[in-house]
């Protein structure tokens, strides 16, 4: 018999209707592949077996009635971020410890009731502050991807590692993940898997541990771009539980793949050719370029002016948001609490053992850019740098540009330990120069695998969309696929 | 701007968290580091710019002003490390 878990969703959706197979056999199979590998890999913190089976269950009845969701049957792993009622939610904190909340975040929600069925909570960096994936208590995640000939162990990227790493080494069908910087985006081009973050607003954020509220998004990382334009149609939904989110409809992504590109525009932003990108990147990228053109697209060039600026104005908005989103994190409603002298004792010694060294730190800068004196010279002037970063993609669009192509990290996955890395936090958040103004100006990206660096790890290009018009990303994306290929790791774990 | 050794001590205070001052000493470099990282701002020409408040331009939806939610005191304090008889347990804050 076949591999049920080298099966792509749409193919195990096709197959699951036709019977070919139960629900039962696909979660069986997955949950033998987890057991195999997450001792090597570490991508799940928590196994959700008897629940995977159970759903998969109500899943084969429900075929058998004729009753099939979207997702019918479908085995997904949760990023640690996502609320799961009755199962571990700890964002990959300590300060969380033994959090299993009562409710269940819109976005898994909205996946259950399309027939999905959950595997277990997925590892990333803690709160969603990283780009390793090596913030999280629970230790680092390893990429399925090892250079050619070198036993070295390297990172997923992050902070949705667990999500990359799982899709790409066939734990899951398909995963949730989170971006606020380029979480999503950057973890998948690091191990050849699709991902994509949508317009802010396109999903509900209700049940999702907050980071940066005005920047955090959720969408799906796939193993192609078909199959993450199925799943982000189930994820996308207007909630009366999350004001940002948009009552607009939820477009059938997956009908937008094979169209024409003929008449597009196509953007390439000279600020984004950085000092120092590997001519490999920059090669992969006039590939891309090419690619787009041969079927009908027309590349033009232009300028994104306040792009070099996106980094340093996020690392006063995200971190000044999530000083104030984890300050409920004290010790008294949940989670973990330290006893100390008087209470103000017990919420400084619970948060110093809870939060791993990056939440702190963030937490603290955050907390310095908000205090009396500096608003106006960090936070306000940041804001307003994002104001022209919003502006900067506004005018290229106004100007006919449908959508823009660029590199998606600086580099391929690196090294789990990376002394260089380890020793300067701001050398780590460089890794998102490409991803960041995504996110500042509110917009759809995809990463989508493009090709192999010369130590055979993966590579990925990015685009970058107008606000809601995700379908000319998945069309765009999927003819970069076609062109490109998919790419899988060898499997030594 | 840079942060001195007591500066960083006065935001840990305020971000309640507590710091040895080894951790301290480490931390002054790092903010350090960030802070100079973000320095960079102040070439940006803002004069008259906006500051964000909302990345898409949407209106606030209004609901109406019904409870929608509620009685469930015992869900809530379900994960609390202390509680008793649903109230949450704190160390004595009035003498």
């Amino acid at each position: 018999m076949t591999d049920l878990t080298r099966l792509t969703i749409a193919d195990a959706r096709d197959r699951l209707k036709a019977r070919e197979f139960s629900a039962v056999e696909l979660t069986t199979s997955y949950l033998g592949a987890i057991d195999a590998a997450n001792g090597a890999l570490n991508a799940y913190v928590v196994v959700t077996a008897d629940k995977a089976l159970d759903m998969a269950k109500a899943s084969d009845e429900r075929l058998g009635a004729g009753k099939a969701g979207a997702l019918e049957g479908i085995p997904l792993g949760v990023k640690d971020l996502f609320a799961t009622e009755g199962v571990h939610t700890q964002a990959a904190s300590h300060v969380l410890d033994g959090f299993k909340p009562k409710y269940e975040s819109t976005v898994t929600q909205n996946l259950w009731n399309e027939g999905a069925v959950m595997l277990g909570k997925l590892n990333m960096d803690e709160f969603a502050m990283g780009s390793s994936n090596e913030s999280s208590y629970y230790g680092p995640v390893v990429n399925p991807w090892k250079a050619e000939g070198s036993d070295e162990k390297l990172v997923p990227g992050g902070s949705s590692g667990g999500s990359a790493a799982a899709v790409a080494a066939y734990l899951c069908a398909g995963a949730t993940a989170t971006d606020t910087g380029g979480s999503i985006r950057q973890p998948a081009a690091f191990t050849g898997t699709v991902g994509i973050k949508p317009t802010y607003g396109r999903c509900s954020r209700w049940g999702i541990a907050a980071y940066a509220s005005s920047l955090d998004q959720a969408g799906p990382i796939a193993r192609d771009v078909r199959d993450a334009a199925i799943l982000l149609k189930s994820m996308a939904s207007v909630d009366a539980k999350d004001t940002t989110s948009v009552d607009l409809p939820v477009p059938d992504y997956e009908a937008s793949l094979g169209q024409s590109l003929k008449g597009m525009k196509i953007g390439i932003p000279k600020e984004y050719r950085i000092e120092g990108l590997p001519p490999e990147i920059e090669k992969l990228w006039a590939e891309g370029m090419a690619w787009l053109k041969d079927a009908g697209a027309e590349i033009v060039d232009i300028s994104l002016p306040h792009t070099k600026y996106a980094l340093p104005a996020y690392y006063i908005v995200a971190p000044a948001e999530a000083s104030s989103n984890l300050a409920r994190y004290d010790g008294v409603r949940y989670g973990l609490r330290v006893d100390g002298k008087d209470i103000a004792d017990m919420y400084e010694k619970t948060r110093a053992a809870g939060f791993g060294e990056e939440v702190k730190r963030r937490i603290m800068v955050g907390t310095y850019v908000l205090s009396a004196g500096y608003y106006d010279a960090y936070y306000l002037k940041a804001q307003k740098v994002r104001t022209l970063i919003k502006r900067d993609f506004e005018t290229v669009f106004h100007a006919g540009v449908d959508a823009i192509l660029a590199p998606i990290t600086p580099s391929s996955a690196f090294a789990i330990g990376d002394k260089e890395l380890a020793a300067d936090p701001v050398k780590m958040y460089l890794q998102d120069v490409f991803t960041i103004t995504v996110n500042m100006a509110g917009l759809p990206g995809i990463s989508v695998p493009a090709g192999l660096d010369g130590k055979g790890l993966p590579l990925g290009l990015q685009l970058i969309g107008k606000p809601f018009e995700e379908e000319t990303l998945f069309k765009t994306a999927h003819v970069i696929e076609q062109a490109a290929g998919t790419f899988s790791p060898k499997k030594w774990w | 701007m840079s942060v001195d050794l007591a500066t960083v001590k006065r935001v840990a205070r305020l971000s309640r968290i507590a710091v040895t001052d080894e951790e301290a000493e480490r931390m002054m470099g790092h903010l350090n580091g960030i802070l100079g990282f973000v320095e960079q701002l102040s070439e940006v020409d803002v004069t008259g710019v906006e500051p964000m408040t909302s990345v898409t331009p949407i209106t606030m939806r209004l609901r109406a002003d019904a409870v929608t939610d509620g009685d469930k005191a015992d869900d809530i304090v379900a994960n609390a490390p202390s509680t008793d008889q649903n109230f949450f347990l704190v160390p004595k804050v009035v003498e």
